[in-house]
């Protein structure tokens, strides 16, 4: 079988694994569908591209490392504001407004790995919660720097390289943000089908054991924690960017909610996981949102209790059941 | 100057005790089963709900519905775990805490559809109102009340665990589940009744909190917060560290509203994360 062979040639394994799949290409070229058959919802896609580049932040950290967050909008947030007061106060210019994004949820996110480094199970849920809950409050209450509860106002971005402006359909937006999640999603690519990403697989099923095999489960988890960190904030950025405001949603313990219900729809431990769910869930959401949000979140409940019930690991899980079954009666 | 700070310290201690009456089921099924129940709340709220409709659609008197709060988020509790909680006891954390965070929506969706999102009054009985002032410190009769209520339920449970058998299975399952089973001891079944129990006093607590806190959908979410503090600090499984970490968050609550009203809840979280990372499996917590 070929688990067997790859026990013996890991990096043929390795190999085989970052090897572009028909579908992976059929996917990000449909990807492009939008600019030509819904030209009156790229402002939606664009939403739908940077819900996924969270989603695929928090993926690292749950699907592969198995850490628990339920305050990952900590860091969604700290890019959004860190990209928004930028533009606001002189500096539209995009491109470094995404990296500074990056730059201060990764620090924040690399201080914080210590402590996360250390705990797990519900120890390791609360310290997340009360940080998320922390950094809520905080901006909240720094009423003169971020705008409080009616959010920051007044930013305006420069076009984007010097060329293309930020249009009211939202055609930069998207090509902007689609381009931004497809360079971050090759990089997280490489990343997991690497030997690192090998171990904190490992890490996930077992952190006590993997030291002793020789991979640092702390060293990496800090690691990983810090680059989902950048990641979310680079999505944070971006919402502030396309949509040219920050509101204090992006900070609240319902984002970090959503993020995991999308990455848990879609299948977690998958990098597409949060591309299905996100795609679902805000095209859902647009549908029902004359409904009030009550209803909203029924179905939310009622969706959480069939997929932990029924699709254990996500919509991708189930596909891939069903393709191994098909396989299997092919053979 | 002492005045206002005995009348703090006393209204802490009330609110503290409300949060004691919510959190101390979850933190003994937390601590036998270890199952993330982010639907606790949702039980209390149920309680809550129960009395407000029982005071407004058919005039029962205040201490009449309590028992009945109790009850209901006890059997509503009890068929949630056997049809629910049941299958995912082995599971991973995330799965518990998808499965319980979807529940609590529904119970918010539900709750917003049927009672809307306004506040829900109460109408307490007039010797419940008003309050006494000793030594020129008021004492509010209600949260006098809670108090009393509170230390009596936390006096029945600690020598409930301490001295009857049934305490006795609690402890050894909270020590060492595997081997409580191994002795012959019916770990699912007293897990249930426990679970009923600690679903039954949040219920009750929810009920009593209507006229300190209030009562609307959002309830569910928004004290869930307060009770995973209480939980996590005080250390799982142990009802003194309960009551010692619900007294310290009541307390800290209050004081940090009073004192330091620009800081709002932010002193909580803080003491919460200070707490956790000093003592990362609670103040009393063993594991």
């Amino acid at each position: 079988m070929a688990s067997a062979s790859s026990a013996f040639a890991p990096q043929a394994y390795l190999q085989a694994q970052t090897r572009w799949r028909a579908v992976e290409l059929a996917f990000w070229l449909s990807c492009l569908l939008p600019f030509v058959l819904f030209p009156n919802y790229l402002v939606l896609a664009s939403q739908i591209a940077i819900t996924a580049l969270f989603a695929l932040s928090l993926d690292l950290i749950l699907g592969y490392a198995g850490i628990v967050s339920l305050g990952h909008a900590a860091f969604f947030g700290l890019g959004a504001y860190s990209a928004g007061l930028l533009a606001k106060h002189g500096w539209g210019e995009p491109l470094s407004g995404l990296v500074l994004g990056a730059v201060v949820a990764a620090l924040v996110g690399y201080v914080s790995s210590f402590v996360i480094a250390r705990f797990r199970h519900l120890t390791l849920i609360m310290i997340t919660l009360g940080f998320g809950l922390l950094l809520h409050e905080l901006a909240n209450k720094a009423h003169w720097l971020t705008g409080g509860a009616d959010g920051l106002q007044g930013v305006r971005m420069w076009p984007l390289l010097g060329a293309f402006m930020f249009d009211l359909w939202g055609f930069t937006a998207y090509a902007y943000a689609l381009i931004v999640l497809f360079a971050v999603f090759l990089v997280t690519r490489r990343l997991t089908n690497s030997p690192f990403g090998l171990s904190l697989r490992g890490i996930r099923e077992n952190p006590v054991r993997m030291p002793a095999i020789g991979a640092p489960s702390v060293a990496h988890i800090r690691k990983i924690y810090t680059l989902s960190a950048a990641i979310a904030g680079i999505a944070g950025a971006l919402l502030a960017q396309t949509t040219e405001t920050v509101s204090l949603e992006t900070l609240s313990f319902q984002r970090s909610a959503d993020v995991l219900v999308i990455l848990v729809l879609g299948g977690a431990g998958r990098l597409y996981g949060g591309f299905v769910g996100a795609i679902i869930f805000m095209v859902a959401r647009d549908r029902f949102s004359g409904l009030t949000p009550q209803y909203w979140y029924f179905g939310i409940g009622v969706l959480l209790v069939a997929v932990v019930m029924f699709l254990p690991n996500g919509i991708l899980g189930g596909l891939a059941r069903l393709a191994a079954a098909w396989r299997g009666k092919a053979t | 100057m002492l005045g206002p700070f005995v009348g703090v310290l006393f209204d802490g201690f009330a609110y503290g005790m409300l949060l004691f009456l919510l959190s101390v089921g979850l933190s003994v099924t937390l601590g036998m089963m270890n199952f993330v129940n982010l639907a606790h709340c949702a039980f209390a709220m149920l309680g809550g709900y129960v009395t407000v409709t029982l005071m407004r659609d058919f005039q029962w008197p205040f201490f009449a519905t309590l028992p009945l709060a109790f009850l209901s988020a006890a059997a509503t509790a009890v068929v949630f775990e056997r049809a629910l909680y049941r299958r995912l006891y082995r599971a991973s954390e995330l799965d518990q805490v998808l499965l319980t965070i979807g529940i609590a929506f529904i119970s918010v969706a539900v709750a917003a559809y049927l009672y809307g999102t306004v506040q829900q009054p109460v109408e307490l009985p007039s010797y419940l109102r008003g309050s006494w002032t000793l030594l020129g410190v008021n004492f509010g009769i209600y949260r006098v009340f809670l108090v009393v209520t509170a230390l009596v339920i936390a006096l029945v449970l600690g020598l409930m665990l301490e001295f009857t058998r049934f305490g006795g299975t609690i402890r050894a399952a909270v020590d060492n589940q595997r081997m409580a089973r191994g002795l012959g001891i019916d770990v699912d079944r007293s897990f249930a009744v426990t679970f009923a129990l600690g679903s039954g006093l949040a219920g009750l607590g929810g009920a009593l909190a209507i006229e300190i806190v209030g009562l609307d959908p959002a309830f569910a979410f928004h004290y869930l917060v307060y009770v995973l503090i209480v939980v996590s600090v005080g250390g799982l499984g142990s009802i003194g560290g309960s009551f010692a970490a619900a007294s310290l968050i009541g307390f800290s609550d209050v004081a940090g509203k009073y004192y330091v009203p620009e800081l709002g809840a932010f002193l909580i979280y803080l003491v919460m994360l200070a707490l956790l990372m000093w003592r990362p499996a609670g103040l009393f917590g063993k594991r």
